[in-house]
């Protein structure tokens, strides 16, 4: 291996590689994938001189270690945490260099829940599909990172953006996802809408990158039979036999079996990305262009 | 045929039966490649085609339902072969259901012509239909946590084969040496929509490579 690796020190509860995914094969089976706060995991690449493309770890909560085999730039975007090189607090949201053989510690984020860690180069692992986005539904991509193990890098495409902190928005203290009723709202009573659309859900700590899980009122359906499967999109509200809506976030199945209330709206899903548990959630409804 | 509106930038088009969402695919493929349709994803299912990521549903749900669909155009004639054989551990419960004895079960599936109907569940898992109604299984009533890689299943009016190992609740009545999916081979998988699928019986003790 060449020199322009990454060693994980510590690998963090559950960290991944993402970029933008591999959608365009759904009518295989293959979930689009990619990173769930995706405006945080281009700014990262931004801020460390690395195309939109190029892909970025994803952490999950408690951050993770790393130590560069070569001089890399790192930027930390998404949930706040603190980041230090080698025990140095060092800043968040902007370029840090990083020597080889020191660790950049990305810490337990102080809010949010997922923080994306661009290096510049990118991680330069084989790609799947045109991807390599770790793909936990199917299995698609690299594994989940482990303790010792080394991700190659790709060569620097650019300079690191020349700034001190790149301004972004606050993890949300309460969820507000538009969402578009339909296409299986008519599989409800006209109950169900008004109760989605107007209650306070909170999210479940089942949540993860397949579904964001909620608890609160459930909805009745007005058609009890089986939905035979269809096709789903990224954001659909899926209501499983317990009556909780989930909505769908990046390794979603490609179809399902459970009627879609509504679709949630896609620029509000990057906050679904870094919403704790607990968070309380209103499904706000849009009317149709 | 029904359009609903799926948030900003998708359709879901509602059709009578698995034969109409399988022409109406055949249409909306043929569309995309000649480049009178723009769509990011075409996902049919049992009774439905789903259309993401274009530009302007509204303007496509309009044209479905004005002018009708023609009937799927003949395909070439491209049939894979799955070779298979038929060792499942539900082979006599399957007989059971059918009403024939065990070897007439080998027998029907391997004289049916299949068609990938859609795919889901898993990449390179495809839902093929082909076997008529009479022959339909409910599935296992517990599930198994782990169907090994390569079964030949039942469910419903499906076959499927389990492209990896995973849980799951059909009817197992054989097993093959083929790879349904393998992510570095172009293209990765063996089975996509509207493919033609027969099964091919193997002896017990024959292996393929």
């Amino acid at each position: 291996m060449t020199d322009r690796a990454l060693a994980v020190v510590r690998a963090g509860a559950l960290t991944t590689v993402q970029d933008r995914g591999r959608p365009g094969h759904a009518h295989l089976g293959v979930p689009r994938s990619g990173a769930l706060d995706g405006p945080a995991a281009a700014l990262a690449n931004r801020l460390a001189g690395n195309p939109a493309d190029a892909a970025v770890l994803e952490t999950t909560l408690d951050g993770c270690a790393l130590r560069p085999r070569s001089p890399v730039v790192v930027a930390v975007t998404g949930a706040p945490c603190p980041v230090t090189v080698d025990g140095r607090p060092v800043a968040w949201g902007a370029p840090v260099r990083v020597p080889p053989g020191s660790v950049v510690d990305i810490g337990a984020a102080t809010w949010g829940v997922r923080s994306y860690v661009a290096v510049s180069g990118g991680i330069a692992v084989d790609q799947v599909l045109g991807s390599r986005s770790t793909d936990l539904l199917s299995g698609l991509g690299p594994a989940p990172l482990t303790d010792g193990a080394v991700l190659p890098l790709g060569t620097p495409a650019g300079l690191p953006a020349r700034v001190d902190v790149a301004p972004q928005p606050a993890p949300p203290a309460e969820l507000v996802l538009r969402v578009t009723p339909g296409p299986r709202d008519d599989w409800f009573t006209p109950e169900a809408l008004r109760v989605l659309t107007s209650r306070t859900y909170h999210v479940s700590p089942a949540s993860n990158r397949i579904g964001l899980r909620t608890t609160g009122p459930a909805l009745e359906r007005a058609r009890p039979e089986e939905l035979p499967s269809e096709g789903v999109v990224l954001g659909a509200v899926q209501v499983p036999p317990d009556g909780r809506p989930v909505v769908f976030l990046a390794d979603h199945p490609t179809t399902g079996g459970y009627p879609v209330i509504a679709v949630v709206h896609p620029t509000t899903l990057p906050a679904a990305a870094q919403a704790t548990p607990g968070t309380p959630i209103r499904f706000a409804a849009v009317h149709r262009r | 045929m029904r359009t609903l509106p799926v948030g900003e930038d998708a359709l879901l088009v509602e059709v009578a039966s698995g034969e109409e969402a399988q022409a109406l695919l055949a249409e909306l493929l043929r569309r995309r490649a000649e480049g009178s349709l723009t769509a990011r994803e075409i996902v049919p299912a049992a009774r439905t085609v789903l259309l993401d990521g274009l530009p302007d549903p509204a303007r496509l749900a309009a044209e479905l339902t004005s002018r009708p669909v023609p009937p799927a155009p003949p395909r070439p004639a491209e049939t894979v072969e799955i070779p298979v054989r038929y060792d499942g551990p539900d082979l006599a419960d399957v007989a059971a259901h059918w009403g024939v004895p065990v070897r007439e079960v080998a027998r029907v599936h391997a004289g049916t012509e299949f068609r990938v109907a859609f795919c889901g569940f898993a990449p390179g898992f495809g839902y093929l239909t082909g076997l008529p109604p009479r022959y339909d299984v409910p599935r296992r009533p517990t599930p198994r946590t782990a169907v090994p890689a390569g079964s030949v299943a039942l469910a419903g009016p499906y076959t499927g084969v389990y492209p990896r190992s995973s849980p799951g609740g059909w009817q197992l009545i054989g097993t093959t040496d083929l790879v349904l999916w393998d992510h570095t081979r172009v293209p990765a998988a063996l089975l996509s929509p509207g493919t033609r699928v027969r099964f091919v019986p193997v002896g017990a003790t024959e292996r393929v490579t």
